[in-house]
């Protein structure tokens, strides 16, 4: 590894823990207000700076502030190490999850291609899926070594669920890497560029729209959110965070706001494209009713890594929408969902891909 | 040696969660006192262990899981290269989930998938296992 690789791993690692963290952050915003527009609140619109409000986006800020000055309550009846340790370890898988998904498309500079995913992986997608599952580990832990009867209570159904969907996470991600032949989440993307029948982008959702269909509730149930959230359902137990103040709360509900990020950028990745603009080549638009757009190639660029970001936030729009529409499922319900129908669907959809791929 | 990326995100976010946790511990008051170091319970005395005994089904959800997710594994280098390996492969791995879905079909009929049973089958259903 050179300098130039080291310099450029260095400066996508920053970019990307600025990023991500600035997309959770605003998300926390974002959910407020959408529960707000929802049920005819006006929403978070109080914090300011010198009087200025501009609709109250620096709530965030206010909100990080708030947490970090607020008492961090370690119970003394329970494990204290383990106590600390939950919020990082929950923390942590989801963040390095980032490593390999492509946040725009592979750039020129100084003569070197640079991949925009810190870590060029074969196995990108196998990666994903082995830190999604160490996830749970910040949920059990928090649960148990909070030791009071709700956390262990919610540790317990955590755990469940947890494993219940990993299962048809990975089963449903399966169709869609038999299309493509690959693993890797930049190679992916590649794959998806093109037509079918000069109209229709050859995008993941198209090909393998069961697949796509089962990818979205399963996420969210790994994501713990409504309408999956009974871990942490705050009406009847209040979850595996019930102890847990200050900070390292801030930390957990942190860790579910990029877990959205994950997933909308996941299933961006594997199922909308990616970067991919419909019918927009290297060097502009070619129109299926025929004719093109010249575009230069600085503008592609920048359309392409608007396109995978206007992505990102659809998806984490449709995300918030489900979050506020929904009701919270019962745990008979949750777990027949799961096993009943997402994951016979899931081989369904996994035998009929592999008959299409292997007659055709 | 692609992995060294992944290792350096990784000390950065561990740095960065150490860094906000020390801000944290030099910002935020402590201040316990008896009320406050009780286990919460919605402000009820707390009862016994916090240890409760769960219900076994969990234990059998485990279970299942540990056979089918060694199976999503198995998939996805044969996913890969199904295109390569062609029929012979497709047929290979069909027989493969037949065998593990004989199994889910057996866990579905004994009920163990049910997470509210009928009250009459649950003593039943008990006794054989």
């Amino acid at each position: 590894m050179d300098w130039f690789n080291i310099i450029a791993a260095l400066v996508k690692i920053v970019a990307m823990i600025a990023v991500v963290m600035g997309l959770a952050t605003v998300l926390t915003w974002v959910e407020r207000k959408q529960s707000a527009v929802m049920q005819d609140r006006i929403g978070a619109n109080r914090a300011d700076i010198l009087g200025l409000r501009i609709i109250g986006l620096f709530q965030p800020i206010a909100d990080a502030i708030k947490m970090i000055t607020k008492e961090d309550y370690i119970p003394p009846f329970g494990n204290r190490w383990l106590h600390m340790l939950a919020p990082a370890v929950a923390f942590m898988p989801v963040l390095l999850v980032f490593a390999v998904i492509p946040m725009g498309p592979p750039v020129e500079v100084a003569g070197r291609t640079v991949l925009m995913q810190i870590a060029d992986i074969d196995v990108g997608l196998l990666y994903i899926l082995a830190f999604g599952g160490l996830g749970i580990y910040g949920a059990v832990l928090g649960g148990w070594g909070s030791n009071n009867k709700y956390a262990l209570l919610g540790a317990i159904r955590a755990s469940a669920q947890m494993i219940s969907y990993e299962v048809c996470l990975g089963l449903s991600l399966i169709g869609a890497v038999m299309i493509y032949g690959t693993l890797d989440l930049g190679e992916m993307i590649l794959r998806q560029s093109g037509n079918w029948f000069e109209w229709i982008p050859r995008w993941g959702i198209f090909v393998q729209p069961l697949g796509a269909l089962l990818f979205l509730p399963a996420a969210i149930a790994e994501n713990k959110r409504i309408p999956f959230d009974l871990p942490e359902a705050e009406s009847e137990i209040i979850g595996y965070y019930t102890e847990y103040s200050g900070l390292k709360c801030g930390l957990f509900m942190m860790t579910e706001f990029i877990e959205m990020v994950v997933v909308s950028a996941l299933f961006t990745v594997i199922f909308l494209g990616g970067w991919q603009v419909p019918y927009l080549s290297w060097d502009g638009f070619h129109w299926p009713w025929g004719g093109m757009l010249y575009l230069p190639v600085l503008l592609v660029k920048g359309l392409e890594f608007g396109a995978l970001f206007f992505k990102i936030a659809v998806m984490i729009y449709l995300l918030t929408l489900i979050r506020w529409t929904l009701p919270r499922f019962r745990y008979d319900q949750v777990m027949r969902l799961g096993w009943n129908y997402l994951l016979p669907l899931a081989l369904l959809n996994l035998a009929a891909t592999g008959v299409v791929l292997v007659v055709i | 040696m692609s992995f060294t990326p992944v290792l350096i995100f990784f000390l950065g976010g561990v740095g960065m969660v150490f860094a906000a946790l020390v801000v944290s511990r030099l910002l935020a008051p402590h201040r316990p006192n008896p009320l406050k170091n009780t286990t919460y319970e919605c402000g009820e005395e707390p009862v016994g262990s916090p240890w409760l005994r769960f219900n076994t089904r969990f234990y059998v959800i485990v279970l299942i899981f540990l056979i089918f997710d060694v199976e999503v594994l198995f998939l996805f280098p044969w996913a890969v290269n199904l295109r390569e390996l062609g029929l012979f492969a497709w047929v290979d791995m069909a027989i493969f989930i037949a065998i593990l879905m004989v199994g889910l079909a057996y866990v579905w009929g004994k009920g163990d998938l049910e997470w509210i049973r009928p009250r009459g089958s649950s003593a039943g259903s008990a006794k054989g296992r």
